[in-house]
């Protein structure tokens, strides 16, 4: 090294200055909302994607291939996206499993929606979305993941789009000298997302599937299990699909002890019990609204307009978190209630708390 | 209440109680449909608008680069004053109004929005949607009203100062956007009381200070500096452009609710207003402007001023198409709408400039007194209950 290279520190330090002076040139905006115009998945810009195309799976699904942007830092097999995409003008975010195999180029990724009745985000993306759409992104987070090392023996117990994060892990490799039996339920044969692929592998011994035709078979019951699968206590267990087929195995696994060796992933929080609401207000937003107790504090915010921070929608991710200035409110999932004054520095997740009398959320 | 023209007759003498709550529940109606069907088709316009402005403006800064030549002088200048219009009135006004808050974008919400304009955003917010909305054409409430600089109302004791009121008004008109950022402080009744030593009033003078100070720095060194040998000719432009800008949106902002006909209240009317009441004051307040689609869209939609003020935080692409449905109720409900094309809302509004600067030529015939129920209407009474 001479003594005409910059300190390392240098080069940064110009470009932030540099970039302080194009600030001042956009003033009020940002250089970031210009260049957005024309490069919405430069490096640095807030994480977004192109729609590359959407390719249907079954009648009701689609796998939608998307470009991230140049900030997007990679994923881990089993992990979720948030995606944002605006539906009749209206911006809404919603996550899904990444089913795509991790690639070191990471200029294509893709996830799969099953369209569910009246869902508004779901239908969307499967029937109206065009290549090309840009849509936001989150980078991928979640831990329903294959640990460094794979596990020798492994089953996966999916139902319906539950077989997304498994596709991703299934994919990646990871398992290639794994002893592997999925068992997946979907009600016919057609709609196995992912059916002709999943078929493939067991035909060539990759795994072992069980397919379970709902339709015809009726609803699996966790204890036939231990005819399907004898073995299935001693593998490491991934399981992902309805509430009802999650709630049993965790019943199942625990009755036997074992519930150490299974994994869950809930596509949507369970809601148990309802309180009796009040009124919400939103300090710095100037805006009070009546909920009910069974309205999580952020839809109530949304649909008055408010500008909530979100993230999963189910209370994992802690991305909607707000100051409770004051009041109750009462946690959906286990009907806990947590109470506040001002100065408690109490903080909720909006997403998952209904208000139980008045309160105050700071924003 | 008193209604500037010094009319004997009160312009809703003949609604009863029961009319101005269904008309207030007819307007309801109206706007919840509207509320119903938002969606694509709006958030596409808004954004379109914005892509444009934006494109407009940095191709127009780019011309200005070379406007030591003066056809790229002439361009640059015209391009970038529509600009900064359209980034005042169609996008800024608007989006501050809260009108596409519905669609979630956080960077097109009125939480995050800041303008070209040297009030800053959350100022103008509070005292433009707060107070003139709330109060509109309440005199004494209003600010928008004469800016607190001029004599808007017969009523107003006269003051050999208000002579001057033409020329303040037109000093207002071409540094407008400082008028507001002013007015926004609340600047002169401050200064007049002693409230400038408020810690709360001296945290918002440095904002408006550090917003001058950003919005100076671009237009009038760093733009100018860039252009090199132009550095004399982008200042001017950019001068020029600010004061088209200006001129543009006070010129809107009067035909809005100064014309002749746009009715003024006292204080007093509006104690226990009802919704129904309320509705009505902006019916009668604000005045349109009628012209072409590019001349909405360059007035922010405000040329729909009676429907924008009915419905402040409705989509401006809106305006348009709800307003022969809101004419027609002022027809069913024999309500003056007010409108003309801009010369002449212009005309009228400056004509009423200069004749309040003289002192009332005579005492008015009767005081009128519409919407608080004074004493020598009985009907009235029935509107203020
Ligand atoms: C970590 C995580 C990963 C996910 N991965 C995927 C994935 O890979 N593929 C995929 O298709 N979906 C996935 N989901 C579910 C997805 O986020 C949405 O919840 C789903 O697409 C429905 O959204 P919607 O807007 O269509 O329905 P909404 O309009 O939000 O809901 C419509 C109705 O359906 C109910 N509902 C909502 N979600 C579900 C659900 N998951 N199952 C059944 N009923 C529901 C609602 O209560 C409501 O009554 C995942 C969810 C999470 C939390
Ligand atoms: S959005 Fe994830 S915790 Fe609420």
């Amino acid at each position: 090294m001479t003594a005409t290279v910059p300190p390392p520190g240098t080069t940064r330090s110009l470009r932030r200055r540099l970039w302080r002076l194009a600030e001042t040139v956009t003033t009020p905006v940002l250089p970031s909302d210009y260049l957005d115009l024309i490069a919405p998945l430069r490096a640095g810009a807030d994480l977004r994607g192109r729609i590359l195309a959407v390719q249907p799976e079954t009648p009701d699904a689609a796998t939608l291939l998307i470009q991230p942007g140049r900030s997007w830092r990679g994923h881990v097999p089993g992990q979720y996206i948030r995606l944002g995409v605006d539906v009749d003008g209206v911006r809404q975010w919603r996550a899904y499993s990444v089913t795509s195999a991790p690639s070191r180029r990471a200029d294509r990724i893709s996830v799969t929606v099953k369209a569910i009745p009246d869902g508004v985000v779901s239908n969307h993306l499967v029937r109206r979305i065009r290549p090309g759409t840009i849509v936001q992104l989150d980078q991928a987070c979640g831990d329903f993941v294959l640990p460094e090392r794979a596990p020798s023996r492994v089953l996966f117990l999916t139902a319906g789009s539950g077989i997304t994060p498994v596709a991703g892990m299934l994919r990646s490799g990871a398992l290639a000298g794994s002893d592997v039996v999925l068992v997946h339920s979907a009600p016919t044969a057609a709609d196995v997302v992912f059916g002709a692929e999943l078929r493939g592998l067991a035909e060539r011994g990759a795994i072992r599937l069980i397919e379970r035709h709902t339709e015809v078979e009726g609803l699996l019951d966790v204890a036939e299990l231990d005819t399907l699968v004898p073995d299935h206590l001693d593998r490491q267990t991934w399981a992902c699909g309805p509430l009802g087929l999650l709630d049993a195995a965790e019943a199942h696994w625990a009755a036997r002890g074992h519930a150490a060796r299974l994994h869950t992933e809930r596509f949507r929080p369970t809601v148990i019990t309802a309180g009796d609401g009040g009124t919400v207000t939103f300090t710095r937003s100037s805006v009070t609204v009546a909920a009910t107790g069974a309205t999580p504090l952020l839809d109530a915010g949304e649909n008055a307009g408010v500008l909530m921070p979100s993230g999963c929608r189910m209370g994992i991710c802690f991305g909607c978190v707000l100051p409770l200035r004051q009041g109750a409110v009462r946690d959906l999932r286990n009907g806990q209630l947590t109470t506040a004054l001002p100065g408690d520095g109490v903080r909720v997740q909006t997403c998952v708390s209904a208000a139980a009398g008045p309160c105050e959320l700071e924003i | 209440m008193t209604v500037i023209q010094k009319k004997a007759d009160n312009p809703i003498a003949h609604l009863t109680v029961e009319d101005i709550e269904t008309l207030g529940k007819e307007l309801d109606a109206i706007r919840e449909r509207v509320i119903a069907s938002r969606g694509e088709r709006d958030a596409a316009y808004i954004r379109k608008v914005i892509s444009t402005q934006r494109k407009l403006e940095i191709s127009s800064r780019v011309v200005l680069l070379f406007s030591l030549f003066p056809p790229a002088w002439i361009v640059g200048t015209a391009g970038l004053s529509v600009a900064k219009i359209l980034e005042n009135m169609e996008i800024g006004h608007n989006v501050l109004h809260g009108q596409w808050d519905w669609m979630r974008d956080p960077k097109i919400h009125s939480t995050s929005w800041e303008w070209d304009h040297v009030a800053p955003a959350d100022q103008w917010k509070q005292s433009h949607n707060e107070l003139h909305h709330r109060y509109t054409n309440v005199v004494g409430k209003d600010n928008d009203l004469g800016y607190g600089i001029m004599r808007v109302d017969e009523d107003q004791p006269w003051h050999p100062a208000h002579l001057g009121q033409p020329l303040y008004n037109f000093l207002n008109a071409c540094f407008f956007e400082y008028g507001i950022a002013a007015y926004d402080l609340d600047l002169g009744n401050k200064l007049k009381n002693g409230g400038h030593k408020d810690p709360e009033f001296r945290r918002r003078v440095r904002a408006v200070g550090r917003k001058i100070r950003r919005q100076f720095l671009k237009d009038y060194l760093l733009f100018p500096v860039l252009s090199g040998p132009s550095f004399l000719h982008t200042l001017a432009a950019n001068f020029t452009a600010n004061l088209i800008r200006n001129l543009w949106s006070h010129s809107v902002i009067m035909c809005g609710h100064f014309p002749e006909g746009v009715e003024t209240f006292e204080k007093t009317s509006i104690e226990g207003e009802t919704r129904g009441e309320w509705y009505v004051r902006q019916m009668l307040g604000s005045a349109n402007i009628s012209g072409s689609r590019l001349m909405h869209i360059m007035t922010g939609n405000l040329s729909f001023q009676i429907e924008h003020h009915l419905f402040p935080d409705l989509p401006s692409n809106r305006y348009q198409e709800i307003a022969p449905e809101v004419r027609a109720l002022f027809d069913r409900y024999g309500l003056k709408y007010t409108t003309g094309s801009l010369p002449r809302q212009v005309f009228s509004a400056w004509k009423k400039v200069f004749r309040l600067a003289l002192p009332n030529r005579r005492q008015p015939a009767a005081p009128a007194t519409p919407l608080d129920g004074s004493t020598d209407h009985p009907t009235r009474e029935l509107v203020a209950a």
